[in-house]
């Protein structure tokens, strides 16, 4: 800990140098790469081979549905030899499959199966793409930002059929979602400005 | 007779057959479902269904203030409820960059403890059951409610604490609890000699587990082990001690390691730790001083019910956290934390505003039940009940 001033940039020098990084960055502390798609395997083999990062530890999506590409795929990776941490991040979109790391750290096969049930983020290489937490069957991706909090399906057991039956779901109350953003901190526009300043929106 | 028993006449044709073992077996930990390859008793092939217990906990989060979305970690891994409600509590503060008092990281350390002597006691007590003692089972509990009694005391609840909060911890210890975990901490190890004696040389007991599910070193890494699992197989790495959070940097502690990384090591390394958990509550009793136990800054914590009555500014405050909660600078952090099951981490990126715009729960034991054919593979139907045992799974937190 106490030569934590020294080491860091260090760190992030090598990692910035490696072929493909195109940003790099401390964050809160925390070393961030964010890495092209179409060579993150190399990169993902050096941070293991050069760099010790033995293990992933996790492997997830975000979404930012304004953005392209829209997917970020965020690995965390761990070094228990040089005890650091290193966040890689791959920029993505549905289309374009982003190589799987499986094959260099074998337990990654759950968590990209994760992130394609939840994302609908396919990855190259990836020996098992079943879903992993949905339901079987299930439809949709259920952590992008435009799928339904409470979904499209819900099931329950038909007594006359006597089975399992999926059914669109229903809402007894309409679901609320309340706006936070104080018109006193965050808003600049208050409701009711726009007219004042010509209807421009 | 021995003419009709001719070896032509009993041309038996073995094939392997695929065995559907849970959703709905006690030794499935909950909501397993494993389909098994099996080529006689030999499991040739095991491949985990997970998800029968996925209730999207990470799109609930979403959609609630950071302040609501911390009791959702107690029901991820509901055996060791403090141990998740730290990581997030960290990852928040975090982002927020607000430093806890030393009172709160003392009472979270503790707690943080306590919470992994009630989980080793639940893993040893059910591996111990899977395999067919059941007085471990039967001890184990009985010590548990103790630690329940604790639980109950500090937050108010058994199993459902929301205690650890961003800022702290929810409310002080109530008057004369310090007394009884210390009088408890003195007592305990001798419940652990207790069930050292009825397993550590019971010859049933190592023959279900000595040298079954062995994994090496090398392995464990890539598998993405972590904890008692990764130390079992000789890996001296706790994040209590390389990279200590709250109050773990000041206390004195051993971290347990195995030799040869099966099932019956990493047995003997939850028992070691818990009485190395046992040292380091002794230590935060000792260190503990009387003080505040969450940030005085009203923008995070909540004021106090007597200056509400007063205070209208207090009053505003208090309005303000409970209905809109506090907003958390941009950023994103992954902060972990060294559960009882091995790294739990938080994955979380703010966006601004008041509520975590993805939150991603690290479960430990996902990454620990994905390598159940790797540790099963060429081993008995029964070993594989004993190797699920020794992982320590638990599906709150795995199906999230």
């Amino acid at each position: 800990m106490a030569d934590e001033n020294i080491t860091p940039d260090v760190e992030l020098e090598a990692a910035a140098a490696l072929l493909g990084v195109t940003a790099a960055r401390r964050e809160l502390d925390e070393l961030v790469i964010e890495v092209a798609r179409d060579v993150a395997r190399d990169v993902f083999l050096q941070l293991r081979d050069k760099f010790a990062f033995q293990q992933v530890m996790d492997i997830c999506g975000v979404d930012y549905p304004q953005r392209q590409p829209r997917f970020d795929v965020v690995y965390n990776l761990l070094s228990v030899t040089g005890n650091r941490r290193i966040r890689v991040i791959v920029r993505t979109d549905e289309s374009v499959p982003v190589q799987s790391v499986s094959s260099i750290w074998p337990c990654a096969t759950w968590w990209e199966r994760e992130v394609w049930d939840l994302f609908g983020v396919s990855f190259e290489g990836l020996a098992d793409h079943r879903r992993i937490l949905s339901d079987y069957n299930f439809e949709g991706h259920a952590l992008r930002k435009d799928f339904p909090l409470t979904g499209f399906v819900e099931v329950h057991y038909d007594d006359e059929r006597k089975e399992v039956v999926y059914d669109k779901v229903r809402l007894t109350q309409e679901f609320r979602n309340f706006d936070f953003l104080s018109p006193w901190e965050g808003m600049t526009t208050l409701p009711g400005d726009e007219k004042a300043r010509g209807g421009s929106q | 007779m021995s003419e009709i028993m001719a070896p032509s006449a009993k041309a038996v044709e073995i094939d392997n057959h695929t065995i559907n073992f849970g959703p709905q077996h006690p030794s499935a930990h909950g909501v397993l479902r494993l389909i098994l390859e099996m080529d006689g008793e030999v499991i040739e092939r095991a491949d985990p269904h997970i998800g029968l217990l996925h209730r999207g906990t990470e799109k609930l989060i979403e959609y609630k203030s950071y302040l609501q979305a911390l009791p959702y970690f107690d029901r991820l891994d509901y055996v060791s409820p403090m141990g998740c409600e730290h990581a997030f509590a960290l990852a928040t503060e975090k982002l927020l960059g607000v430093t806890v008092p030393e009172r709160a990281q003392w009472i979270r350390v503790m707690f943080a403890e306590l919470t992994r002597v009630l989980n080793h006691l639940l893993s040893v007590s059910h591996f111990a059951l899977d395999c067919g003692a059941l007085t471990p089972g039967l001890w184990g509990y009985e010590e548990r409610e103790k630690l329940l009694e604790f639980y109950e005391a500090a937050s108010g609840a058994r199993f459902h604490a929301n205690y650890f909060r961003p800022g702290g911890v929810a409310k002080d210890l109530p008057e004369g609890l310090t007394d009884r975990i210390a009088a408890w901490a003195e007592e305990f190890p001798n419940f652990v000699d207790e069930i050292e004696r009825l397993l550590n040389a019971n010859r049933i007991w190592k023959q279900r587990v000595v040298d079954i599910g062995v994994i090496s070193a090398e392995d464990a890494l890539s598998w993405g082990f972590s904890g008692p699992t990764l130390r079992g197989s000789g890996v001296a790495w706790d994040l209590r001690r390389a990279q200590p959070y709250d109050k773990y940097a000041e206390v004195q502690f051993d971290v347990p390691v195995g030799k040869n990384g099966d099932c019956y090591d990493r047995y003997l390394v939850r028992m070691a730790e818990m009485r190395e958990s046992v040292k380091i509550v002794k230590q935060c009793l000792a260190k503990m001083k009387p003080g505040p136990v969450k940030v005085q800054d009203r923008k995070f914590a909540p004021p106090t019910r007597a200056e509400m009555k007063h205070s209208m500014e207090a009053l505003i405050h208090h309005f303000k956290l409970y209905t809109e909660g506090y907003h958390v600078p941009a950023g994103a952090t992954y902060t972990a934390v060294e559960a009882p099951k091995g790294e739990f981490g938080v994955y979380l990126v703010s966006d601004g505003t008041n509520r975590p715009y993805r939150c991603k729960i690290r479960a430990t034991g996902f990454a620990h039940l994905q390598a159940t054919e790797k540790l099963c593979k060429g081993h008995m139907l029964a070993d594989m009940v004993a190797i699920l045992g020794s992982l320590d799974i638990v599906f709150g937190e795995i199906d999230r």
